[in-house]
This record gives structure tokens, C-alpha cells and sequence, in this order.
């Protein structure tokens, strides 16, 4: 995958914020607040870029990604696409953004209406945008698609149950790439599926992004895979980035210490490897995003944490070219 | 936090000498389905020794979880049916056994986890009354004693604050303690052998290796023999003395972790490693994945189920199913063209 650093970006995004509020039922009348999901996030996505978002559940990946597509309202910040604020266009430039930005889901099952044909699931974004001037030359776009995708054409009549998992996947993909977009939001895609047909399912991401030039957001908890297929890693923790980075500098000199204890807590497969291996293991759980700890949200786990780490808010800053840490004592 | 090191492939070793717990003998699970009949479980023999971690791996489909319910005597019949083998256990025959005595060893000597402990607990009983249950019914302990044993599991399961969990409920607790409660009900009465049944795969890979390194040391503590079913192939590596790979319901390689990963001897095993990234250097282009998926249980292809996606397959392979045969020391599996594939001719 390439690295275009240069050129101006496809996404950028800057002090998002997205909270939740927490007001309904008696149970959290006492302690009336947010959960902030999303808390003053800076990201940007050049094209043909991929940029994988990793951290644990509940950090906020995937709210940023449905922020992206306006599935949720941001309560603060800017979502810049091709230079555009997104929270301020007007309805023809929002439709002319949505046509640009595709998105897969981890789940093909929830993703898919049960319903309806794979034709006319992935005729969906070709209707909704008015890309095609017959039956025919829109029966012609989807069989075309579903090839480009690894599925038989013939396949098109078929409903989603009758499907495996990793075809089902090529639907969405499918789907996704039909309005010709430059970014599509992939939220865990190969999560749910075994390693075999995960690799089939990345193998076709990397050649569709050689080919069609689409910048990625991959969000995803599998750390090989995110270094396998990005070119720059964010790392996640309770709505803010820890550490941002090229893949190499994350992997092989993780700054931060939430990224090193992600790191370590993967167990590799080499039993040669693991016999020596030496690992931190973090303790707990991920605290509530609703009352997250003062100073670093990370602090409650951290195991280099001292005073000042309850005190001050550490900002993103660049440590070493291109890797941005958020850490006191880095 | 705490650092360390791996120490359990050194138990290796000494379980060589340990006598064995489990063997199972040419087992044969079906289910009858509208589809057709599925030979989930077909033919398939391996023993556990005392102490021993042994792993399961496989693609979704491949027959681990059934085999792990046919030791457990918890296949539903119908539509399932174990049609063939023998199960030997503490001197007999589990096949044998009569529901009370199966009742017994389950919870007693045996015990099993699942990926989802939310279905595994009850949701509107404490915390301490479920761990507590076992201890009653298998160890007849008092109420109270029950009670107070069940503070202690609890804390050694690494629970914080454990004896006001007690009194907590399923629901009030995250994934990754929930599952420290299933390991303190499993381990309550210190049995001899322990399923774990993706139990793992739905929590954070922080709170993943908490729970192993847990399940690891309170094994180790009780001399627990663990089979750990599983699809990371990472996991293997790290706790797994020994591994069976299953595909389409047969075991098709087996032998010691150390050996199956530096040297597989099936083309199924080499291509499953092939297909995970690395963590450790950077990759680009193409991941070596196996082609194709599973195939359909109730519609076998003939010879090698395997075939149809093996890179190495020959005429041979499409008429004979190859038997499992010696590879290495210790080391099995079932392919015709392992050597060709191996580069051993
Ligand atoms: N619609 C919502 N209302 C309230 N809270 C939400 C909503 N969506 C997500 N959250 C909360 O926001 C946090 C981040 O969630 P999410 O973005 O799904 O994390 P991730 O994808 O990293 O697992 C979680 O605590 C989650 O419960
Ligand atoms: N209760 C059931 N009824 C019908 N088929 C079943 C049942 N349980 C398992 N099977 C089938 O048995 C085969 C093996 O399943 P399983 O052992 O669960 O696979 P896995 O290796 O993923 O654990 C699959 O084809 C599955 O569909
Ligand atoms: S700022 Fe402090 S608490 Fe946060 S990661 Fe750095 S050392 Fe740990
Ligand atoms: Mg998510
Ligand atoms: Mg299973």
C-alpha cells in the first residue's frame, strides 16, 4: 500500500468530540453527564492511504468512524473531506460526500437486509445516486462488481443467508465500492471470520485499493492484521489517541505505554518466540468513558503513572518524525 | 501490573512421564439435519495426559466444539448421536456412563468454559450462590462453608474486592470478570481436566491474556489438564504442550506444539499459519491464504476433504482418504503428499 504523505489530505480531522448524553432512566439522575466517546481527536487520512485505528472496545473507534459518516452527530470539532467541513455543507455537497465515502461493517449478517437480493443490495448506492441510465447498464454494474469482488456473477439473484461469512463480506465490500468512493470506513471487517478467509478478505482490500486508489480507515482489535495493512497506526484509548505513527515506528518502537502493553499482550505464533518472550500484562478493565480519570485517561493502568500523570492532560506531540505520542514522560 | 515470563513450555517435559487422564478412542458424532447427516466428529482418537495443555485448532465448522461436548457428555440428542468410540476417564468408559454419573463427573472431575459466560451463568442468581453450587452438590459442602470457600476462588481467580462480589449479579460485572468467575465455578472442585471453548475470543486482548495467564496458573496449582479450543493460532503457541488440527471432523495433523509450527506436516496446518500477518516485522502484498472455505459436512468431497483447496493435491488424494501416519516423534498427521510437501524426498 502507498504512502502519500505529500498530497493534500482526503480526511482530516480535528478536536473531534463526540458525547453521548447520559439523562435517561432513574438510575443516572444523580450523576447527570456524558459519555464521551470521542474526546478531542486529530486524524488525518491522505489518499490512497491506509490508517488502521486500533485499541481496546469502548475506546471510541468506532464512533469516529460512524461520526465520519454522519451516523452520529460530532459535539465538537471538524471533519474536513477533500477540504470540506462535512458539518457544514449544504444538501448537494452532503450527497456528492456521501457518494465519495463507503463503509464495511464487522458483522455481514446485521449489515445485510435479509431480504433483499445481493443485486439489489449493492444496487442500493447506485440508485441512491443515480449512477446508471438503464436496467440493463445497472444489471451490467453490479455483475461487474460482484466479479471484481471474487463472486460469481450468476450469484446476483442469491440472498445474504445463503452466503458464507467471508462471501457475505464481499457483498458489502462490493457495495461499498459501487459509488466509486476515495475513503471508505472499514469497522472491524475481518473480525468476524476465520484466518483463512481473513486473509482472502484483506488480500481483496489491498487489491482494490492498488486498483481503484481508495484511502482506508481500518478499525480493527487484531494487531497483526492492522500491521499488515496500514500504513500509519492510531492507537485508541477511552475517546483519545495515545500514539499516532507510521506502521514500523508503532510496531518496532512503540512510544507509548498503552501501545507497548497492546503489543505485548498478543501472543505471536511461535512457540520458539514465546518461550522468551517477556510481557506486561495491563490489569482491569478499560474504565467507564463517563467518569474517564483526571489528567491521562490512561493513568489508572499505566505502569510508569506518577502525580503529575492526575494533574495535566498530555497533548499529542511529535516525538520522532512522523510519531505522535500523548504521554508526560515520553 | 506484573511482568512475566513463559514457564509452561518447560511442563512439557514432565508431562511426558505423567500417566494419561483422557483417551479418546475412533469417536464418531453425527447430526441429522434437514441438509443430510453431518459427520461433525469422524473417527477421531487422542489422549491428555496429567497436566498436560492441549489445543484444538481448526476453521469454524471442523468438528472442535463437538468433539469437546462428546467428551463432556453434552451432545443433543436429538438431532446429534455419537455413533462410535470410546471415551476412557478416571478407569471408564464415559459412552458407558449412566446421565447421574456423567452428572457427577461434569462439574467434578471435568469441567468446560465457553465464550460466552453470559449464557453459561444465571442471570438472576448471585455470583456467590453459582460458585458456591458446585461446591454443595459435589463436595457437600455447608451453606456457609460454601459460601466462604466460594470468597476464596473468587480472590484467586483475581477478582478485585471478591467477597463483595459474592453478592453482586452476572450482569454488574464486564466480560473479562465474568469469565474469572466461570474459571473460579470450573476450578471449584480442582478437576482433572478442563475445557476451554473459545473462551477467550470475545474479550480484549489485554483482558484475554489476564484471563489465560489465570486459567494457566490456577490449572498448574490444582494439576488441571487444560484443552484449550481455540482459532488463534497465537494462544497455541504461547500455552499448548500439544495441538490437534481438525478439519471437516477428522484430525488431520498432531504432535507437539513446537513441532507442528517449525515443521507442520499437513499442507491444512501450513496454510492456516501462512494466513496470519505477522506482528513482529512488516509485510506487504499478498497474504498466502487457502483457498476456498470448508466444505460441506453433509456433502464430503471424496478422498482428502482437503483437496479441493490443497496446493499440493494429486490424483491419489481425490480416491483414498490418507490415514494419520507418523511424521516426526510424536508427531502425526494425514496427507499423501507430506513428504513432497515437506521437501523430506
Ligand atoms: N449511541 C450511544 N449512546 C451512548 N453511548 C454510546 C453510544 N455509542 C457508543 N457509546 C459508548 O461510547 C463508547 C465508545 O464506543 P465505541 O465507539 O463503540 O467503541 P469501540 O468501537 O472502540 O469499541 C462506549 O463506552 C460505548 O458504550
Ligand atoms: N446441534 C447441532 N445440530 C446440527 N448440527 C450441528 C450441531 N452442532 C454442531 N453441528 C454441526 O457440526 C459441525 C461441527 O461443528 P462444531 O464442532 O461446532 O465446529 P467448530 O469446529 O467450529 O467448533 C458443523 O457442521 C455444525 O454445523
Ligand atoms: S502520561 Fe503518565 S499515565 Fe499516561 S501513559 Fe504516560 S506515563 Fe502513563
Ligand atoms: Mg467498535
Ligand atoms: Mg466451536
Amino acid at each position: 500500500m502507498s504512502m502519500t504523505t505529500s498530497t493534500r489530505s482526503v480526511l482530516d480531522i480535528r478536536d473531534l468530540q463526540v458525547h453521548f448524553p447520559v439523562n435517561r432512566g432513574v438510575l443516572f439522575i444523580k450523576n447527570k453527564g456524558a459519555v464521551k466517546a470521542v474526546d478531542g481527536v486529530n486524524l488525518s487520512i491522505a489518499p490512497g492511504e491506509t490508517v488502521g485505528l486500533v485499541g481496546e472496545s469502548g475506546s471510541g473507534k468506532t464512533t469516529v468512524g460512524r461520526a465520519i459518516i454522519g451516523l452520529v452527530k460530532p459535539t465538537g470539532g471538524v471533519i474536513e473531506f477533500e477540504g470540506n467541513n462535512v458539518l457544514e455543507m449544504n444538501s448537494a455537497a452532503l450527497r456528492q460526500f456521501r457518494r465519495q465515502v463507503g463503509v464495511v461493517f464487522q458483522d455481514p449478517y446485521g449489515s445485510l437486509n435479509p431480504r433483499m437480493t445481493a443485486e439489489r443490495i449493492i444496487s442500493e448506492p447506485l440508485v441512491a445516486h443515480h449512477l446508471f441510465n438503464s436496467k440493463q447498464e445497472r444489471r451490467a454494474r453490479v455483475q461487474e462488481l460482484l466479479e471484481i469482488v471474487g463472486l460469481n456473477a450468476g450469484m446476483a439473484s442469491r440472498y445474504p443467508h445463503e452466503f458464507s461469512g467471508g462471501q457475505r463480506q464481499r457483498i458489502g465490500i462490493a457495495r461499498a465500492i459501487a459509488s466509486d468512493p476515495t475513503l471508505i470506513i472499514l469497522d472491524e471487517p475481518v473480525s468476524a471470520l476465520d484466518v483463512s478467509i481473513q486473509a482472502q478478505i484483506i488480500n481483496l482490500l489491498d487489491e482494490l485499493q492498488d486498483r481503484l486508489q481508495i484511502a482506508y480507515l481500518f478499525i480493527a482489535h487484531d494487531l497483526s492484521v492492522v500491521r499488515h495493512a496500514s500504513d500509519r497506526v492510531a492507537v485508541m484509548y477511552l475517546g483519545k489517541l495515545m500514539e499516532v505513527a507510521p506502521r514500523d515506528a508503532v510496531y518496532d518502537n512503540p512510544l507509548h505505554p498503552y501501545t507497548k502493553a497492546l503489543l505485548s499482550a498478543v501472543p505471536v505464533p511461535d512457540p520458539e518466540i514465546e518461550k522468551k518472550r517477556e510481557r506486561t500484562i495491563l490489569t482491569g478493565d478499560i474504565p467507564s468513558p463517563t467518569n474517564p480519570p483526571s489528567g491521562c485517561v490512561f493513568r489508572t493502568r499505566c505502569p510508569i503513572a506518577d502525580e503529575a500523570c492526575a494533574e495535566s492532560i498530555p497533548e499529542l506531540r511529535e516525538v520522532t518524525p512522523g510519531q505522535h505520542v500523548a504521554c508526560l514522560k515520553v | 501490573m506484573t511482568t512475566q515470563t513463559n514457564t509452561e513450555n518447560d511442563a512439557a517435559a514432565s508431562a511426558d512421564s505423567a500417566s494419561t487422564i483422557l483417551e479418546v478412542k475412533n469417536l464418531s458424532t453425527q447430526f441429522r439435519t434437514r441438509a443430510g447427516l453431518v459427520k461433525a466428529v469422524d473417527d477421531v482418537s487422542f489422549s491428555v495426559k496429567e497436566r498436560e495443555v492441549l489445543a484444538i485448532v481448526g476453521e469454524s465448522g471442523c468438528g472442535k466444539s463437538v468433539t469437546a461436548l462428546s467428551v463432556m457428555g453434552l451432545i443433543p440428542t436429538p438431532p446429534g448421536e455419537i455413533v462410535g468410540g470410546e471415551i476412557m476417564f478416571g478407569g471408564k468408559d464415559l459412552l458407558q456412563a449412566s446421565d447421574d454419573e456423567m452428572q457427577e463427573i461434569r462439574g467434578g472431575q471435568m469441567g468446560m468454559i465457553f465464550q460466552e459466560p453470559m449464557t453459561s451463568l444465571n442471570p438472576v442468581m448471585t455470583i456467590g450462590k453459582q460458585v458456591a453450587e458446585p461446591l454443595r452438590i459435589h463436595l457437600g459442602l455447608s451453606k456457609a462453608a460454601a459460601r466462604v470457600r466460594a470468597g476464596e476462588l473468587l480472590s484467586l481467580v483475581g477478582l478485585p474486592d471478591p467477597l463483595e462480589k459474592l453478592d453482586d449479579y452476572p450482569h454488574q460485572m464486564s466480560g473479562g470478570q465474568r469469565q474469572r468467575v466461570m474459571i473460579a465455578m470450573a476450578m471449584s472442585c480442582e478437576p482433572k481436566l478442563l475445557i476451554a471453548d473459545e473462551a477467550t475470543t470475545a474479550l480484549d486482548v489485554t483482558v484475554q491474556a489476564q484471563v489465560l495467564e489465570l486459567l494457566i496458573r490456577v490449572a498448574e496449582e490444582f494439576g488441571t489438564a487444560l484443552i484449550i479450543i481455540t482459532h488463534n493460532l497465537g494462544i497455541v503457541a504461547r500455552y499448548a504442550h500439544r495441538v490437534n488440527v481438525m478439519y471437516a471432523g477428522k484430525i488431520r495433523e498432531s504432535g507437539t506444539a513446537a513441532d507442528v509450527y517449525k515443521n507442520p506436516g499437513h499442507p491444512y496446518t501450513a496454510g492456516l499459519l501462512s494466513s496470519v500477518p505477522s506482528l513482529m516485522q512488516s509485510t506487504s502484498g499478498k497474504l498466502q491464504s487457502i483457498e476456498g472455505e470448508i466444505p460441506d459436512l453433509t456433502d464430503l468431497p471424496s478422498g482428502c476433504a482437503f483437496g479441493p483447496r490443497c496446493p499440493y493435491v494429486q490424483d491419489r488424494c481425490r480416491l483414498e482418504d490418507p490415514p494419520l501416519e507418523n511424521v516426526g516423534d510424536d508427531h502425526i498427521s494425514a496427507c499423501w503428499e507430506s513428504a513432497q510437501f515437506r521437501g523430506t524426498t
